[in-house]
């Protein structure tokens, strides 16, 4: 175990491979030290736990329920009590972690690599270019995101895919900027010449040299994002306009739970839990990583 | 002699260009934001599966019919020349009838506006006067109770979804303890009696001297608002603290400190003047956040905003109307980010330099 360790710790690895290994053995040493950050990794893991063995966690089915279980406060066999159909809510919310899942992980796929490309394009030509894309990223940057999220979702029909679509368009600018302002540091720099003068293209130049230093602010601002994610997704769920039903998406539970709010509270409050929580997971793991990966946005 | 003079002006001619640059930039850009999101708002108009001609002429016209009316309605035209036309109708006000209501969407969109702008502003308000003096003593105590719960607010706001924590808002406060008024702007049996200077509630029941409708009406706002304003308190007390913070630790501080200031005087006089300008970019960020956060409140709320009018709008699938909104918020949107902009650039004399 101990050598383990100290192969990971070498300061003289013999193998890429080691380094890269004891680089991320140290990041996740420095990440455990902070308590809050591993609340944070806690529940993501959880989340990831509940999403992949949700059959199994879940008790009752999520999506039939039993007509003579109507609103029934929480109580030892139904938890979180049940909804308006007789679902069990408690298993509703554990499946309802895939959708949002797949929400946020769909949403970072998308809109990080456009963004990237954009931002780092952007960066490494500069002149006229830069002039343009920005122009155009600063138009999308000072727009209401939520706004242009919603007229999105209308043009193309309510839907979690149109939704994550939605999203995504609204979400790249930042990650352009972010990007842009990374390039912008190494552009000059002289590994980028050397390598230009080895016969290196734009694009290799691009995407082997200038992206890999922008992945580390990168991964630290999609995880704080993610939050915003969470929330803008179940916003759109919650206006009808996101997963559509029976799908156990929790903002369009809440959604359903308005209309009994004042006699049977739990069904619309207990989702609302689950997305407070894994929205809290994903700051306080963001904030964490943030500290280690890149200290100079600590301020900020 | 006079060529001494030539250049002197030709000189102030070339100072006062050089002033006048940042200027007609700063106008420059704000054209181009409106032109971006007029753009952003036709490619959505176009997209929309919904044919625009079938709803004209019904789904069973000849095809004549149907080329005619597509003719007449300039779709055969080249986009640019569709946009232009978008953009001149726009410019003049004309942003076409909603479904719903059959009204012009700028008659809905002037009638609803006013219960927005009346519940956000009571909102930054409640987050500008809790929110910057809690973010003062954090900053002043760090490591204190105060600074922890700063902490605990600042990830509240983020992780907490507004419409959910406007729910939990109603059956708490509203349900089971009735300290305010439920959904809508005021109680039902004094509805419609106000009548309309401005179209904000409270100042208007001020102005007729009609307490019973004011006392209604705050009833109703109080809750509406302080969540909405909640969101801006938490982002307004953490933007707070970290200016302060780098104030604090800068060494004229140090120096008030060992002239003997007392240490409100260092922290309201010396590090909290510094500040302002900063803080002014931060509350029109906040102000434009709120305006876009009543979205999801109104709808909890039943409120009869904009936000309302807009989640309406695209439940009935009327476009004409959600875009009317879109671009109604996105251009006060836009607004108030550059006016916070325009006040940081001209309040601040080291931004100018």
């Amino acid at each position: 175990m101990s050598s383990t360790r100290d192969w990971l710790l070498d300061e003289t690895p013999a193998t890429r491979l080691q380094a890269q290994l004891g680089q991320g053995y140290r990041t996740l040493r420095a990440l455990l030290r902070n308590p809050l950050t591993v609340v944070g990794l806690v529940i993501i893991i959880a989340l990831l736990l509940t999403a992949a063995f949700a059959p199994w966690i879940a008790p009752y089915n999520p999506i039939e329920g039993q007509l003579t279980a109507r609103l029934l406060p929480p109580s030892a066999e139904h938890w979180m009590g049940t909804d308006e159909l007789g679902r069990d809510i408690f298993s509703r919310v554990i499946y309802g972690a895939r959708i949002t899942l797949f929400i946020v992980l769909l949403v970072a796929v998308i809109s990080a690599p456009l963004g990237l490309v954009i931002g780092a394009i952007s960066g490494y030509f500069g002149g006229a270019v830069d002039r343009i894309m920005m122009g155009i990223t600063d138009i999308f940057l000072s727009m209401p995101r939520l706004i242009l999220a919603l007229a999105f979702v209308a043009a193309l029909g309510p839907g979690i895919e149109n939704a994550v679509i939605a999203i995504a368009i609204t979400a790249w600018p930042v990650y352009a900027r972010l990007a842009r302002a990374e390039t912008l540091t190494v552009r000059k720099a002289e590994f980028i010449a050397a390598v230009r003068m080895q016969g290196a293209s734009h694009g290799r130049i691009i995407l082997r040299h200038i992206l890999p230093l922008c992945m580390s602010s990168t991964i630290v601002r999609v995880t704080l994002d993610m939050a915003g994610i969470i929330l803008t997704a179940a916003g759109l769920g919650f206006l009808g306009l996101g997963a559509q039903p029976p799908l156990p998406e929790w903002g369009a539970m809440i959604s359903r739970g308005r209309a009994f709010i004042l006699d049977q509270w739990w069904v619309a409050t207990m989702p609302g839990f689950a997305i407070v929580i894994v929205s809290l997971g994903f700051c306080l793991f963001g904030d964490g990583l943030r500290d280690v990966l890149d200290p100079r946005q600590r301020s900020k | 002699m006079s060529n001494a003079t030539l250049t002197g002006s030709r000189g102030a001619a070339a100072a006062l260009l050089a002033r006048l640059k940042p200027i007609v930039w700063f106008f420059v850009t704000i054209a181009l934001t409106f032109l971006g999101l007029l753009a952003i708002t036709f490619v959505i108009g176009r997209v929309v599966p919904i044919d625009p001609v079938l709803a004209v002429v019904g789904d069973r016209a000849p095809k004549e019919v149907y080329d005619a009316a597509r003719l007449k309605m300039g779709l055969d035209d080249p986009l640019i020349v569709q946009f232009a036309r978008y953009v001149g109708d726009v410019v003049q006000g004309n942003l076409g009838k909603a479904v719903m209501t059959s009204n012009p969407v700028v008659q809905d969109l002037a009638r609803v506006f006013p219960a927005t702008l009346e519940m956000a502003t009571l909102g930054i308000i409640i987050g500008v006067v809790i929110g910057v003096p809690l973010g003062v003593c954090a900053a002043a105590r760090q490591g204190s109770v105060i600074d922890q719960i700063i902490r605990v607010i600042g990830l509240a706001g983020y992780a907490i979804p507004a419409f959910w924590l406007g729910l939990v808002g109603l059956v708490l406060f509203y349900a089971q303890l009735q300290w305010v008024g439920g959904p809508g702007r005021i109680d039902i049996f004094l509805d419609g009696l106000v009548t309309p200077h401005t179209g904000l509630l409270l100042v208007d029941s001020l102005i007729d001297g009609d307490m019973d409708s004011f006392k209604s009406a705050f009833a109703h706002i109080i809750l509406p608002s302080t969540i909405l304003g909640f969101f801006a308190l938490a982002y307004i007390a953490r933007m707070t603290r970290s200016f302060m913070l780098e104030q604090l630790g800068q060494e004229f501080i140090t120096t008030a400190r060992v002239k003997g200031a007392p240490e409100w005087v260092v922290i309201w006089r010396h590090a909290f003047r510094p500040i302002r300008v900063q803080l002014i970019t931060v509350i029109g960020l906040s102000y434009a956040g709120l305006l876009e956060g009543s979205v999801m409140i109104e709808t909890v709320f039943s409120w009869p905003g904009i936000g309302n009018y807009l989640t309406n709008a695209l439940l009935n699938a009327d476009m004409n109307a959600v875009l009317g909104a879109t671009l109604v918020i996105g251009a006060v949107f836009i607004c108030i980010n550059k006016l916070s902009d325009a006040l940081y650039l001209l309040l601040d004399p080291r931004a100018r330099a």
